[in-house]
């Protein structure tokens, strides 16, 4: 009896949620898009998921033995695997999904001192990374099943919008219409169940939305970053976003901004990935604005039709500098301050 | 329905495990064959040593006397011979002398008719010195002399006097049954600290998950017309730790560094102005307290009145033994109380609970890095940056570590309740804090 006793410092008990506790929830909550994004896509996508998986696994493994602590188990690895697999489009080919994998793990998270140390979001740093490095093979998008063209490659909406932009008709009023004119029509509804062509798991706005209102409810993805990210993304759209079609100020079409592309991967899963977002509320909120306001920048202005993982790496290196800006206001502080100024 | 106060920053919301113990009445302890009665039950100096070993001693008599401005009188809870003094670690791991004393012989009051006396002749200054005579120390689990904070310094005034009722640690209950069972008993022990400290105005602090205690005290005020207070609080831990409890009723911020009495503010627990009553109206000093005897792995969890230097397998037994096997036994609250290795550990006068929990109760998952998540931070109730403060106390840089705000922490555990990476803060502030304890004493020295 004497020598089982457990003798610890306080708290004596621990509230529920680990670690790998939220891993795994984060990882729940993505499943769904990943199905769907599978399910229109075909079996390949799972394979590029996998690999995907596999490889980050593979990598933190190897980092582990080097630093002699194994942390597989903590669950990151596998988020970071499984985002990065829905950030590849499903005939992507396989090397180029190691390559980014094992360039999350090795080069942005451990050779920081890997979890928790990594100041950049390793598989969005991942999926940037072979953008550029192999940019043919990450535009290669599938046409989802229920398109039923003849060719089994083709755009994305976003894409559409930008090359359509360049060779377009005065009559042309918002991208709704520009994609109809461009031979690619694509529904309010398409968008939002993610029959579009895209990355394997950011085309389902709808099954995102879901996972990250669980997310929410479970306090895991702070709201803060979220609403500020999307709130000032939309605002600047609908203010702005009319002019390329030769429309006034507040004539944007923010539902289609809001739903392609991968704005809600980014808003919900990536931005608010806890190493790479502030620590505090003030910080989340600038730095959701400072997201939103380089996306819109970014899907505007930008040479590639996306913005959300450039904007939100790009937000990432301000985070230390935003958590010594916004510091919690001490108990008490107040008060000395005012008597030492009398 | 108007709001109800609490402090506005930071704050948690532990499962509160009440229910096992708040319906039940306090029921008598068995006592222990030994008693063994540390000298040490308070904050401040030990009491000085009165007996020896063969030495027959009295129910009630005085053990121990204060020894020092910041010190109590320690009285026998039991009649019988002084078997050894022997050195003795209390549940937070320090040292201290314990009188060990064999039971035997008549008890003087227990179980025999109590002649309660009148105070109203008496002066502040007796008051006073019969609250310190008895051995009154703060019950709330700090355990500070009470006749001590009854002694308001030249300048400064008590505009609020504030009852600590809001037993905001999980499963503690036995402020609750105070409360109503012996609700006359405390609001009378109130107004003996309202003579003592005059008070401009007379606040009980009870958390809203007691609404039952708030009705009746309300009831017992109103009805004698005393001029006193019952303020419902929203829950929210640590409710009780003094700067909170105070910032939620007066909405002042005690400064950093300095004393409640610095907004005009006394505090105590409820459980000590039942002890005041005792002292003041029945001649009785501190042998006994309320204890909850709770958690998953004790069979029939209860509230005990139990005497001092009574051992927690003895109360644990008065509960139906274990169902279980026990992974932790707690000396007070799951938040901020001290396991044991030991049940022959002594109930002493800042035992509010002994919790026996099980493997699943405390189950911790292993360490990992910090993830940077910032629950540290918006649980704490000073406004501190825990994970900050942390790194910095592991990276030896204390001096930082204390200009970032170390000292002001008060240790309820909230951020490492909630910490996903498990990390064991409140351990690093205690350590961190020691060392710069230890540095401006040495810069004192020199």
């Amino acid at each position: 009896m004497k020598d089982s006793l457990l003798i610890t410092s306080s708290p004596q008990f621990h509230h529920p949620q680990s670690t790998a506790g939220i891993m795994w929830a984060v990882t729940l909550a993505l499943l769904p898009a990943g199905i769907w994004g599978v399910y229109i896509f075909g079996i390949r996508a799972l394979f590029v998921i996998l690999t995907a998986i596999a490889a980050s696994i593979g990598a933190e493994a190897l980092m582990g033995l080097i630093s002699k602590e194994q942390t597989v188990r903590d669950g990151s690895a596998f988020l970071t695997g499984l985002l990065i697999g829905y950030n590849m489009p499903p005939a992507v080919p396989y090397y180029v999904v190691v390559v980014a994998s094992v360039f999350a793990i090795v080069v942005v998270k451990w050779s920081f001192g890997g979890l928790g140390a990594n100041w950049m979001n390793p598989a969005l740093a991942g999926r940037i990374f072979v953008f550029f490095s192999w940019t043919s093979g990450m535009t290669r998008w599938t046409l989802p099943r229920m398109a039923g063209a003849d060719t089994v490659t083709g755009p994305t909406p976003l894409g559409s919008v930008k090359s359509g932009l360049l060779s377009m008709s005065d009559s042309i009023k918002g991208p709704l219409d520009l994609l109809a004119a461009e031979g690619v029509p694509v529904t309010y509804m398409d968008l939002f169940l993610g029959k579009i062509p895209g990355s394997i798991g950011e085309v389902s706005a709808l099954l995102l939305i879901l996972g990250g209102l669980y997310l929410m409810i479970r306090r895991i993805v702070n709201w803060e970053i979220v609403v500020s990210y999307l709130g000032s993304f939309a605002l600047l759209v609908w203010v702005f976003g009319g002019h390329r079609y030769g429309m006034g100020f507040f004539q944007g079409d923010v539902l289609f901004h809001l739903l392609s592309g991968g704005l809600m991967l980014g808003a919900l899963f990536m931005a608010t990935d806890m190493v790479t977002s502030p620590l505090t509320v003030k910080g989340m909120v600038v730095y959701g604005l400072g997201c939103g306001f380089m996306t819109y920048l970014l899907r505007f202005f930008g040479s590639v039709p996306e913005g959300v993982s450039l904007a939100i790496v790009f937000m990432n290196i301000f985070v230390p500098l935003m958590n010594r800006a916004f510091q919690p206001v001490k108990f008490g502080l107040i008060k000395t301050e005012k008597e030492a100024g009398k | 329905m108007k709001r109800l106060n609490t402090f506005p920053k930071g704050g948690i919301h532990p499962t509160d495990h009440k229910e096992a113990t708040c319906h039940k009445s306090i029921q008598n302890a068995s006592l222990s064959g030994t008693a063994v009665i540390p000298l040490s039950q308070h904050i401040g100096a030990p009491a000085e040593c009165l007996v020896k070993k063969g030495d027959v001693v009295e129910e009630e008599q005085l053990l121990g006397r204060s020894g020092g401005f910041v010190s109590a009188n320690i009285h026998s809870p039991v009649p019988g011979e002084v078997k050894e003094i022997k050195t003795i670690y209390l549940p937070n791991g320090i040292p201290a002398q314990a009188v060990v004393i064999e039971m035997q012989g008549e008890f003087s009051r227990l179980g025999k008719e109590t002649v309660s006396q009148e105070w109203d002749s008496l002066s502040e200054e007796e008051l006073t010195a019969k609250v310190s005579e008895m051995g009154v120390v703060g019950q709330g689990g700090a355990t500070f002399p009470t006749h001590v904070k009854l002694v308001v310094p030249k300048g400064k005034s008590c505009e609020t006097f504030i009852i600590n009722a809001v037993e905001c640690e999980p499963y503690l209950t036995s402020d609750h049954r105070v409360m109503l069972e012996k609700g006359s008993e405390v609001l009378e022990g109130i107004r003996i600290l309202q003579k003592i400290l005059k008070p401009g105005r007379t606040v009980i602090g009870i958390e809203a998950n007691k609404m039952d205690a708030v009705e009746h005290l309300s009831g017992l005020i109103s009805q004698a017309g005393y001029n006193m207070e019952v303020m419902p609080l929203k829950v929210k831990y640590p409710q009780g730790a003094e700067k909170n409890l105070i910032k939620a009723v007066t909405g002042e911020e005690v400064p950093s560094g300095k004393l409640p009495l610095e907004v005009g503010v006394i505090n105590a627990n409820v459980g000590t102005c039942l002890s005041v009553y005792e002292a003041v109206v029945l001649n009785k000093p501190v042998v006994e307290r309320v204890v909850t005897v709770s958690g998953g792995a004790v069979c029939n969890p209860s509230n005990l009145k139990a005497r001092i230097g009574t051992s927690f397998r003895t109360l644990i037994e008065d509960c139906g033994g274990f169902s279980e096997e026990p992974a932790k036994i707690i000396a007070g609250g799951p938040m901020m109380g001290f396991t044991v290795y030991d049940l022959d550990t002594p109930v002493t006068k800042g035992t509010s609970g002994i919790l026996a929990l099980t493997e699943k109760e405390v189950k911790a998952a292993r360490p990992t890095a910090c993830l940077s998540c910032g629950r540290c931070i918006s649980s704490c109730p000073m406004g501190l940056a825990p994970s900050r403060l942390f790194k910095l106390i592991d990276h030896n840089m204390h001096d930082e570590a204390a200009d970032n705000g170390l000292m002001d922490c008060v240790e309820c555990g909230s951020c490492a309740f909630m910490c996903p990476a498990h990390i064991p803060l409140v351990q690093g502030f205690r350590s961190g804090k020691k060392i710069l304890r230890k540095k401006s004493m040495k810069k004192a020295g020199k």
